[in-house]
């Protein structure tokens, strides 16, 4: 089996994050980590094929961790290796800075393509959301550029005989869906604890193979990615100011009166 | 400009989000509203909900070969629609479905999608500039559509739904459409609805009184306020981690994103995960013992007490006040 999981270098949420004055998000700060939740995706890939025993004589299952993103992204793909990913593949091209999670998308699309002409993929897992632009569109993007079937916010995953199948809950429902592989898979941060690399592990990422890609390399026209290639931009990035008017007290029952004139006067009692 | 609108419905009925959205569309400049309706028969006081909201067209498609709830069937629905009517402008509610419905929807028609909108207007220029509050409540954007079809979706509470004055009635539009290759590959096995409770839904509701580690396992005193203020009830992920409540509770990023007009936080310390899904909320109360909690930094009223002490006085003060 051969599962490609999305790996995203982001701003550590814990940092005081910023917006440069062209609107774009600062990145490429010392603190900048792999996105927390990609680690639950890594997590259930890596379940994934050991439920599955390699058969005598058979291929072995391979995970490969892949990122788009600027060189100090490669991180994020060590820590994947650390883990227990087999190999990586690194897109990174100064014409993709500036896209937003469609454009992503394309490349993470080719990407999975390139691998996938060369050693058939049987799913793609991403991370339920990147904690920085927290959009969730890269996942459902990917699988309509690929035309995959799209199994995602799932947190439980079996794959037998060429069917990948998921239990997922939405705003309303819990549901059990299944697709023929390869589909395209995002998973919650509810049901994939991830796995603490040991040193064996972090050592072993060094020896493990990572792929550097350029867009020309996957046939990915630049005009369609970066900046020009995204439909939608940040055109305005301010500080949220402090709230105004802040009340602060201190006590029991008897701040509690005051507490409710404020709350009536806000039309809430 | 024609404006379309992607009605969220569950049980046939319309969710609040979707006056909400019917709301904001008509109320831009020179808007002609067609509202979709993706599935099975619309009650009846549909077609009037939509028509009282501001909506000129109410399309309803149904979905063939496959399941019309799934995001790809739903991306074929509106597809459907936008063949007849060229709108520059779709609003869907800023659910995990509503996104994925625009991630899709995108990749078909090159549409610029802006997620998490708190608000929406047409610039000068005629391009929609959402706003928006991100990393965790600390900065806010306007994002801009720079294609000629934009595609935004709008978190919950961010307008007050309003009928018209003096409402038509929705003309009804029935469309049929043949599911594409990626619904039909997607077989759904089972569908359960998740528990619903008595109270309105956490994502929706103008009011969540959210119980934290302080609690200690007895969120009692949480729901008590809950009722009395008419609101829903939330969680931090320690809360549910520990097994107080249910996930579905979870408030924050990677819980259920929560933009009410009332916001209370009960031994909650306001740690920048919770803090994301919770930040666009319009007004913050926070009670909790340790005066130094990160959550006093952006809460409008804190008080610095023992919730046991002060959320039963003030559900009982409310009460009375109210008679
Ligand atoms: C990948 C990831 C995703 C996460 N996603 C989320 C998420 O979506 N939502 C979420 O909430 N968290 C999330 N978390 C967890 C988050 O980081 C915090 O751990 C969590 O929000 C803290 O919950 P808390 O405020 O209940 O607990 P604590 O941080 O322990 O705070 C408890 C507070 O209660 C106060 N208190 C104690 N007793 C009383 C009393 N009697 N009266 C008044 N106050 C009292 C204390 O002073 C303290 O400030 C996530 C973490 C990770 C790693
Ligand atoms: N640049 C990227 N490189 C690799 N994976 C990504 C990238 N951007 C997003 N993803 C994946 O898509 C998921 C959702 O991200 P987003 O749609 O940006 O919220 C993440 O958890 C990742 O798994």
């Amino acid at each position: 089996m051969r599962v490609v999981v999305c790996v995203k270098h982001v701003p550590d949420i814990q940092s005081a994050r910023s917006f440069r004055e062209d609107g774009l998000l600062a990145r490429g700060g010392e603190d900048d980590t792999l996105n927390e939740l990609d680690e639950d995706a890594l997590e259930a890939a890596l379940r994934l094929v050991e439920a599955h025993p390699v058969a005598e004589g058979a291929e072995p299952h391979e995970v490969v961790a892949l990122t788009v993103g600027p060189a100090a992204a490669v991180e994020a793909l060590r820590r994947g290796l650390a883990m227990g990913a087999t190999s990586a593949v690194h897109v990174r091209d100064d014409a993709v800075a500036g896209s937003d999670a469609i454009a992503t998308a394309r490349v993470l699309a080719a990407a999975v393509r390139h691998v996938h002409a060369e050693r058939p993929v049987d799913a793609v897992v991403a991370g339920m959301a990147g904690l920085d632009g927290l959009t969730s569109l890269v996942p459902a993007a990917l699988a309509a550029l690929l035309d995959w079937p799209q199994l995602t916010l799932a947190d439980r995953i079996t794959v037998e005989d060429g069917t990948v199948r998921v239990r997922r809950e939405t705003s309303t429902d819990v549901e059990e869906l299944s697709a023929p592989a390869p589909a395209v898979l995002s998973v919650t941060d509810q049901a994939f604890r991830a796995r603490f690399p040991d040193f064996k592990g972090i050592l072993a990422a060094r020896k493990k193979p990572v792929e550097v890609l350029a867009l020309a390399d996957l046939g990915v026209d630049p005009a369609t990615v970066g900046l020009g290639g995204s439909a939608a931009r940040v055109v305005e990035a301010v500080p949220t100011p402090e709230r105004a008017g802040r009340v602060l007290v201190t006590g029991g029952a008897e701040t509690v009166p005051a507490l409710v004139d404020y709350l009536a006067q806000k039309g809430f009692a | 400009m024609n404006v379309l609108v992607l009605l969220d419905h569950g049980d046939g009925r319309l969710r609040p989000t979707a006056l909400e959205l019917l709301t904001l569309a008509r109320d831009l400049p020179d808007a002609r509203v067609h509202a979709v309706w993706v599935g099975a028969d619309p009650a009846e006081e549909v077609r009037a909900q939509v028509g009282a909201h501001g909506g000129h067209a109410l399309h309803h498609v149904l979905v063939d070969g496959a399941d019309d709830r799934l995001t790809a069937s739903v991306v074929d629905a509106l597809e459907a629609v936008r063949a007849e009517v060229d709108a520059p402008l779709l609003l869907v509610a800023s659910t995990f479905e509503g996104k994925e419905v625009a991630a899709r929807l995108a990749v078909r028609t090159g549409a610029g999608v802006v997620t998490g909108a708190g608000g929406l207007e047409r610039d000068a220029d005629g391009r929609s500039v959402a706003t928006k509050t991100v990393l965790a409540g600390t900065w806010t954007t306007r994002c801009a559509v720079t294609g000629p079809f934009g595609v935004v979706a709008l978190a919950p509470n961010s307008v007050q739904a309003a009928p018209l004055a003096q409402p038509a009635p929705a003309e009804v539009v029935e469309h049929r459409v043949e599911a594409s290759a990626a619904a039909r590959a997607v077989t759904v096995h089972s569908r359960e609805p998740r528990p619903t409770s008595d109270r309105p839904a956490l994502a929706e509701a103008e009011v969540v009184v959210v119980g934290g580690r302080g609690v200690e396992g007895d969120f009692t005193a949480v729901e008590e306020l809950a009722d009395v203020l008419g609101g829903a009830v939330g969680a931090t992920r320690v809360a549910t981690d520990e097994g107080w409540i249910g996930h579905e509770a979870q408030v924050g990023q990677t819980g259920v994103t929560i933009s009410p007009r009332l916001y209370v936080g009960a031994g909650v310390s306001g740690a920048v995960h919770h803090r994301g899904g919770m930040a666009a909320s319009v007004t913050v109360v926070a009670v909790n013992s340790d005066p130094d909690a990160p959550i006093f930094e952006f809460a409008d009223y804190g008080v610095v007490g023992d919730l046991n002490e002060v959320l039963p006085a003030l559900s009982e003060q409310i009460r009375r006040r109210r008679g």
